[in-house]
């Protein structure tokens, strides 16, 4: 198990200092970041003494290094939006983001795996059609056509739920709706076709022939062993709630991180695009690195493994 | 040995089962969408940029409107049916060569990782991994955000996306088929890389790269409206199905039809999509069927 927490911590270290090259070279390609990162109106003095502490006039390699030594200081630039230090301006926006976030992972998580393995169990009846219909209509839909036709049924017909902001619970219903049902859709058909394979196994027939009831030879034997391919789709589906972030909190005006991702894009606001995309790297790294160490601890032979 | 009696069917006319309602539905839709993106400029009444302010916000003709306007009209008078038509042909466009770039680029790297092995491999190994670690629209968004927006590099971005699949699916095919017989025979009679793995090796590990496609069509046309819809993608006076939508947001207790056209487009095309993909997976590749 030792040997496998370095390695994946190596991994994701290496992972995460590759992003942030991946910045560097962009930035770096797309001009000269004194300009680009600070705001327009910004003396020329502060101008000359930015370029003298990211080094700007020193060799790629030296600039390289002092970038790094930067973002590992939190330091990427100020926002030309209120001239406020980049990092201080994404981090006040994380809390909204986490509550949509959180909330909609959740509901994802309770809602499409149990019909998962509902589905699964009631393999081609009505129950399991009707489940993995819901799967499809969920992940072919898109968030913003989703998200605009809850408004216009719930805001603008119903006038039940506000279609914007983020003060009250009835606030979230339709933004949480809207991210959340290609989540569950497909871990909902994750979890159906990983129970699939594991009930035609052996193991399960040995169990049964014991005389295990039915229910318990899916509780004891079948649900852990279909974890571990549901717990990948579940660092996938992290991924696919940060993309969802973006349209929903634009359509919502939740005054989430990813509405001021599309407004920094908008507005070519580099120091703030910059502070986001590697903070979003650092917790996708950090989802995957989790997942990775989950599998060692619900699967004693990737415990063993050397990579 | 002993002789093994044949069933009476020869091959070729091996029975399949039939195709499903749902999946022919669905064949038909994308059938549809292709002639339409092709057709565009004889079918479309209008221009998609002719304007007429004398009718503005029209309703589509089964809520009022007039066979003038079968589908209603914008906020500057601009007919819809001819919108929705341009609109599907720039996204099939952009979702066509999206894919083909994604898959080109992905299936490359997959092949050169198999086949030069040691840190080549372990050097785009390392790529992909970055890659799936990162939500893609996030890089898209910094690259159009450093870069500034333009056509091409709006259509490359878009093709980008999903090219780890591609390698990783084709590093994993090629690293078996090279091992088999065929590819050993044609290496020990002297075939030049080129030829081993162009004219051998990809034809038979093509038809899983195709299923590939189908199955990441969806996403790149997913990906494409999302960014035309936050005004970060496809940009006016050109039109694609997501800026439609987005365009009809702020009007959407006028004129729901503005917003609503597209989307149910954009639904169809991905749902029928999703499912042919799967169907076809399943039909190609019985192994990776539901059990």
């Amino acid at each position: 198990m030792l040997v496998l927490v370095l390695l994946k911590t190596g991994r994701a270290l290496l992972t995460v200092l590759l992003c942030v090259t991946f910045v560097f070279v962009v930035l770096r390609l797309s001009g000269d970041p004194a300009e680009t990162l600070l705001p327009d109106n910004t003396p020329p003095a502060t101008v000359d003494e930015y370029r003298a502490r990211w080094g700007l006039d020193r060799p790629l390699p030296e600039q390289y290094v002092l970038y790094l030594a930067a973002v590992a200081h939190g330091d990427f630039g100020r926002s030309f939006g209120d001239n406020r230090d980049a990092l201080e301006v994404v981090l006040e926006r994380v809390p909204a983001t986490l509550l949509l976030g959180g909330a909609t992972f959740v509901l994802a998580l309770a809602i499409g795996i149990p019909l998962g393995i509902v589905a699964a169990i009631r393999r081609n009846t009505a129950v399991d059609r009707a489940v993995m219909g819901f799967a499809v209509f969920g992940f072919s839909t898109p968030n913003f056509f989703l998200g605009i036709l809850l408004i216009l049924l719930f805001t603008m017909q119903l006038r039940w739920l506000p279609s914007s902001g983020s003060e009250t619970w009835q606030h979230m219903v339709m933004p949480v709706f809207t991210l959340g049902t290609a989540s569950a859709g497909t871990l909902a058909r994750f979890t159906r076709t990983a129970m699939l394979e594991v009930m035609g196994q052996p193991f399960l027939r040995t169990a049964r022939g014991k005389g295990a009831t039915e229910a318990i030879a899916i509780r004891r034997h079948a649900l852990p062993n279909a974890a571990i391919p549901v717990v990948t789709v579940i660092g996938f589906q992290l991924g696919g709630l940060i993309g969802g972030a973006l349209v929903t909190e634009t359509v919502f005006a939740w005054p989430g991180v990813g509405r001021l991702l599309v407004a920094a894009v908008s507005g070519r606001d580099l120091a703030v695009v910059q502070a986001i995309v590697l903070l979003v790297a650092a917790t996708m790294v950090t989802a995957n690195y989790l997942v990775d160490l989950a599998y060692g601890l619900l699967d004693p032979r990737i415990r063993d493994a050397r990579r | 040995m002993s002789v093994t009696i044949l069933p009476a069917t020869l091959p070729g006319t091996r029975r399949r089962a039939p195709i499903p309602p749902v999946i022919l539905f669905a064949i038909a839709w994308i059938a549809l969408m292709v002639l339409v993106a092709i057709l565009a400029d004889l079918i479309a009444p209008t221009h998609y940029a002719t304007q007429n302010l004398r009718a503005r916000l029209q309703a589509p003709v089964l809520w009022g409107g007039t066979w003038a306007y079968p589908l209603g009209t914008d906020a500057i008078g601009r007919d819809m049916l001819s919108r929705l038509i341009y609109g599907i042909r720039f996204s099939i466009m952009i979702a066509v060569i999206g894919t083909l770039i994604g898959a080109v680029l992905g299936t490359l790297l997959g092949i050169l990782a198999a086949w030069r092995r040691g840190l080549v491999e372990e050097a785009i190994m390392m790529m992909v991994d970055v890659q799936a670690a990162l939500p893609f629209v996030i890089l898209a968004l910094a690259v159009l955000a450093f870069f500034g927006n333009s056509f091409v590099l709006f259509v490359i971005i878009v093709g980008l996306d999903g090219w780890e699949r591609y390698a990783r699916l084709a590093r994993g095919l090629v690293l078996s088929a090279q091992e088999s017989g065929y590819a050993v025979a044609i290496r020990t009679l002297g075939a030049s890389p080129l030829r081993i793995y162009g004219g051998h090796i990809l034809p038979n590990i093509a038809s899983a790269l195709v299923v590939q496609m189908t199955l990441n069509f969806p996403g790149t046309i997913l990906l494409e409206t999302s960014l035309s819809f936050l005004g970060l993608g496809i940009q006016p006076p050109l039109t694609s199905l997501g800026l439609l939508l987005g365009s009809g947001r702020a009007l959407l207790l006028n004129a729901w039809w503005i917003a609503v056209l597209p989307g149910v487009v954009i639904f169809l095309t991905t749902l029928s999509m999703s499912l042919f993909g799967d169907w076809l997976r399943d039909r190609l590749d019985p192994t990776l069927a539901d059990p």
